[in-house]
């Protein structure tokens, strides 16, 4: 089929035409600017669809390659390909860029073109990260992203923007540039930055790394996507940007940037690094589990409604990096529903939080109470996601914690009885500030005549407590196709690092091979 | 003769210009003179052969030819900027001109002298005219200032090379590159006198330690002429620092370390300097000595690369050369910028004069932060590729230690090249907007911002071609 030979293409780049389109309207034409980039952004939504027809379930290895040689030395080639990890991603990018442009039809007052050209681009270095499998190409997107991304903080967002949006670039930047150093490493060792290559060649004995490399190797990488995370005690600029960022930003920041961090892991540190990945296990576990406990505890203590958020963010994504670094197919399998699950419920809480700032501009929980008599529907929604995010049963959010907690049981009970407290203390903590904002008297003038959700905003909430209920209740439709991609990370992860406990045996592939033609059968040799 | 046949082009119109003062009165066709001749000089290597001339004193060969386009047109770039500055700062254009293309002429002769004594003609011809060029805006005292300082510490470290040429001779007899590197390397003569024409070599690259003129020069100096300083003689002393230190092999471990203290210790001084400015010709005139140190971590990489008999040190050419063109394209490009915002008089060259420029002055603002991303080394830029070779050429060394340290300078760099967007983009501009700096850009000065901007996409987006040339075969001198 012509269209699937350059879906992912068009899939990265086609917001990029967006963008350019949107420069030939004229500026002050707000309205036609909102609506073609709702317009392109559901399109675009659409062409991601396609990938749940393309990528087979049960099938490991990337479906849907595309390979294209683009400098010549050193050798760096176009080179992408989709799973059931990255499509998933993918598709949530593509669901929360539309909902972001619903979310700022009334936030965003200023720069309005500008706004929307750099949503678009972000989509793309987005997109372009979770498809890449070339690592130049990989780092291309990882940093083109932070530009737009700064710009969506420091323009649109709220008082401490630029420090927020400065914080955000040195941190990530830091991150960044050491990853770089990492890369040409591991070029160096291998002679190719194509991921599956590299992969095939480190399989070979004569390429083995020595355990001080790899560990460097390793840290160069993992701090990079720790920075994203945010693991403890990595995390400081991520409350900064999330409560200074605008709520389209703040959605995408939360939604779906964070995962960045926690798919590199996935994708990038354990198969590149297996016997890294293991020795540091312990100690990044622990971290994570600081992250979940200590997470919830600030969130607990914060006056600051969107500050709860972000901080309830620190605490959930600790448990995808628990559940990564316990190399258990269920506890990863639950990694992975838990980035999408978190990608959803706490996009619509930024969603929600948002449109309470519209209205009065202000986060304190403090200015509110007793809101759910005026803003009946509105309470409704927030009470719905606020119990997905803290994990009930037949909701989202239950799924990936309950999977996570089960296989890091059995890997270290101790491990899985700390994390479990966090999703007590998430319950205290929202149900807290729920308490708060919706019941009791109405203190403040101001919020006696609220107007409730406006059709607008229903669409936009209806459709994620549509997906929320589906992802709760039909999680089998994701863990199937997620299972066989995570198995084979665990099976790269664990190969080689049984080989070296027994014995380095008999390993006849041979190294980068790099033509076209070998190429899908390369990428399917590499993941099974 | 053929073999310096853009030199000669360059001082022709030179000379030319001068004779024509009296009669063209028209600053435009100066202009345009100029711009004729520049272009005219680096054009007429087409014509040029491959070979030695002068009884080997120059050799015109591939590497030389890519110098001598990259001077080339960075003075033709420079020229076109300059038309609305020397019309805005009411300054005699002739000389003016006539002076860049002397410069240019000097650094031409350096990019393909074989010799150390026409290689120090080379530094003179274009050493000097960049004494007259910083102190050129004669009233103001910032000018001289910088016209002052660049001669005397100038002609002190003229004075190092030279001495150092001395006793190069001493201990090898010869002053001639392809003799003095069959001299005996042990020879503490030979090795002390390479240090000195390093220092005085050094001091025009502005390495730290001897980068104390920069800040004040750069600051100092006509805006197209910084342009130019931070762009052309650098350029082309790289160049002739390349060509000595790889000719002469003379105990290769012994330069490591040099150029490896040389990078780490430029790049921070260069970064942490920048850190602190709120001038942002100054800030720029830091982020050159940084660029500097990083273009040094290259030569370090050279230097051990060199002996490994299996690729040689291509990859590390080839890392200098790209990021020296990258490097000089953005770096005019950027300079034009502020030389247009600065207003009459150079005064508005402040970080608060450039709050709100993305509202006044959109191509301004976006082209001044391509530039500085660029500086910065985000992709798609030609300033990512350069770093990204240079990167690769110390890994490719086994240099990480110095490859993570540059990863931390480029860090600290983020932060201040990121304040200037920031400023221009978030911040807005307090009180009114003085009337001339609200302006936009003169169409020659956008020119030159739309070639500069293109050439950092181009270089950026499909460095195919470019890397073609610095990695062919020519190119390597330690082959020889």
């Amino acid at each position: 089929m012509e269209l699937s030979g350059h879906l992912l293409s068009i899939l990265v780049f086609f917001p990029a035409f967006g963008a350019v389109a949107l420069l030939f309207l004229r500026s002050d034409d707000n309205l036609w600017i909102r609506r073609l980039t709702f317009v392109v952004s559901v399109v675009e939504f659409l062409f991601s669809l396609i990938l749940l027809r393309v990528v087979a379930v049960g099938v490991p290895g990337y479906a849907l390659t595309e390979y294209k040689s683009w400098i010549a030395s050193p050798p760096i080639n176009y080179h992408m390909g989709v799973d059931g990890i990255s499509m998933f991603l993918v598709i949530l990018t593509t669901l929360l860029t539309p909902i972001c442009v619903l979310a700022s039809w009334k936030g965003v007052h200023h720069r309005i073109k500008e706004f929307h050209v750099m949503l678009l681009l972000l989509e793309v270095g987005i997109i372009g990260v979770f498809l890449a499998l070339d690592l130049f190409l990989f780092f291309l997107f990882w940093e083109v992203m932070l530009i737009p991304m700064a710009f969506l903080i420091g323009i649109w967002g709220h008082e401490r923007r630029i420090y927020a949006a400065v914080k955000f670039f040195i941190y990530t930047m830091f991150g960044s540039a050491f990853m770089l150093v990492g890369i040409l490493w591991l070029y160096n060792k291998t002679g190719t930055f194509d991921l599956p290559a590299i992969l095939l060649t480190l399989q070979d004995p004569k390429y083995h790394l020595p355990p001080g490399t790899e560990m460097l190797l390793f840290l160069s990488f993992f701090v990079a996507f720790a920075i994203k995370v945010p693991l403890f005690p990595l995390h400081t600029w991520l409350p900064d940007a999330h409560v200074e960022a605008p709520t389209a930003g703040s959605i995408i920041l939360a939604g779906v940037l964070l995962k960045m961090g926690t798919y590199g892991m996935i994708r990038f540190c354990l198969p590149l690094f297996p016997e890294a990945s293991h020795r540091a296990a312990p100690v990044v576990a622990v971290l994570a589990i600081i992250g979940i406990i200590y997470g919830a505890l600030v969130a607990l203590v914060q006056p600051n409604l969107k500050k709860l958020v972000a901080y309830s963010s620190v605490s959930h994504l600790g448990f995808v990096v628990l559940g990564i670094f316990t190399f258990q197919t269920i506890s990863m399998q639950g990694a992975v529903y838990q980035m999408l699950a978190h990608g959803i419920s706490t996009g619509a809480l930024f969603f929600l939080v948002g449109m309470l700032y519209d209205r009065r501009h202000t986060f304190e929980i403090s200015e509110y109470g007793g809101l759910a008599t005026r803003m009946p529907k509105y309470a409704a929604f927030f009470l719905f996601v606020a119990l997905s995010s803290m994990g009930l049963p037949m909701l989202n959010g239950f799924v990936g914690e309950y999977l996570i907690l089960l296989g890091t049981y059995q890997v270290r009970w101790g491990w899985a009885s700390w994390a479990a407290t966090g999703v007590i203390l998430s319950a205290c903590y929202l149900l807290w500030a729920y308490q708060r904002v919706f019941f009791g008297e109405v203190t403040h003038a101001k919020n006696r005549d609220l107007p409730d959700i406006d059709a607008r905003e229903k669409w936009g909430l209806i459709v994620f407590a549509v997906i929320t209920l589906w992802m709760g209740i039909g999680s089998p439709y994701f863990t199937r196709r997620v299972a066989a991609p995570v198995n084979a990370v665990i099976e790269q992860t664990k190969s080689r690092y049984a080989e070296e406990a027994s014995k380095p045996a008999t390993m006849p592939q041979p190294a980068a091979v790099t033509t076209e033609a070998q190429q899908d059968s390369l990428t399917r040799t590499v993941s099974r | 003769m053929i073999r310096v046949l853009p030199e000669i082009i360059w001082c022709g119109f030179g000379v030319l210009l001068m004779l024509l003062q009296p009669f063209l009165k028209n600053r435009q066709g100066l202009t345009l003179f100029a711009m004729v001749g520049a272009a005219a000089g680096t054009l007429s290597t087409y014509f040029g052969q491959m070979g030695s001339g002068f009884f080997g004193l120059i050799e015109f060969d591939t590497y030389s030819l890519f110098f001598h386009w990259l001077v080339g047109l960075v003075a033709f770039l420079v020229i076109l900027a300059s038309d609305s500055y020397l019309e805005r700062e009411n300054l005699a254009p002739a000389e003016f001109y006539a002076l860049i293309l002397f410069a240019t002429a000097g650094m031409g002769v350096l990019a393909s002298a074989q010799e150390l004594l026409t290689a120090f003609i080379g530094l003179e011809m274009s050493s000097i005219s960049s004494y007259v060029l910083a102190g050129y805006r004669r009233d103001a005292v910032k000018s001289s200032e910088s016209a002052v300082k660049y001669f005397l510490l100038g002609s002190f470290a003229t004075a190092f090379f030279l001495y150092g040429i001395a006793l190069v001779y001493g201990a090898s007899g010869s002053t001639n590159l392809a003799q003095i590197a069959s001299a005996d390397p042990a020879s503490n003569l030979l090795r002390l006198g390479l240090t000195l024409i390093l220092v005085g070599l050094g001091f025009k690259v502005a390495a730290a330690p001897f980068q104390v003129w920069t800040p004040d020069v750069y600051e100092g100096a006509p805006t197209p002429v910084t342009a130019l300083f931070a762009a052309g003689p650098k350029a082309a002393t790289f160049a002739l620092l390349l060509r000595i230190f790889t000719t002469i092999h003379a105990a290769t471990d012994f330069w490591f370390w040099a150029f490896w203290i040389l990078a780490v210790v430029t790049m921070f001084v260069g970064n942490l300097g920048a850190l602190v400015q709120t001038n942002v010709k100054r800030m720029l005139a830091y982020s050159s000595i940084a660029h500097a140190g990083y273009t040094l971590v290259a030569f370090a990489a050279v230097t051990t690369m060199k002996l490994d008999p299996e690729t040689g040190a291509a990859p590390a050419y080839a890392a200098v050369l790209f990021y020296l063109l990258g490097y000089s394209l953005v770096k005019v490009g950027a300079f034009t910028i502020v030389s247009e915002i600065g207003g009459q008089g150079e005064r508005y060259l402040t970080l608060d004069d450039f709050a709100g420029l993305g509202t006044r002055q959109p191509f301004a603002a976006a082209a001044m932060s391509l530039f500085l991303l660029s500086l910065l080394g985000l992709p798609i830029t030609a300033g990512f590729f350069g770093k990204f070779y240079v990167f690769k050429a110390a890994i490719n060394s086994k240099l990480i230690w110095l490859a993570v340290l540059m990863a931390v300078n480029s860090v600290i760099g983020a932060y201040y090249y990121l304040r200037v967007i920031v400023v221009m983009y978030m911040r807005e501009h307090k009180g009114d907007v003085p009337a001339e700096a609200a302006t936009s850009l003169s169409p020659t000065a956008a020119m030159v911002v739309v070639v500069a901007a293109l050439a950092t996409l181009y270089l950026g987006l499909l460095p195919n071609h470019i890397l073609g040339i610095v990695l062919s075969q020519n190119l390597i001198l330690s082959a020889r």
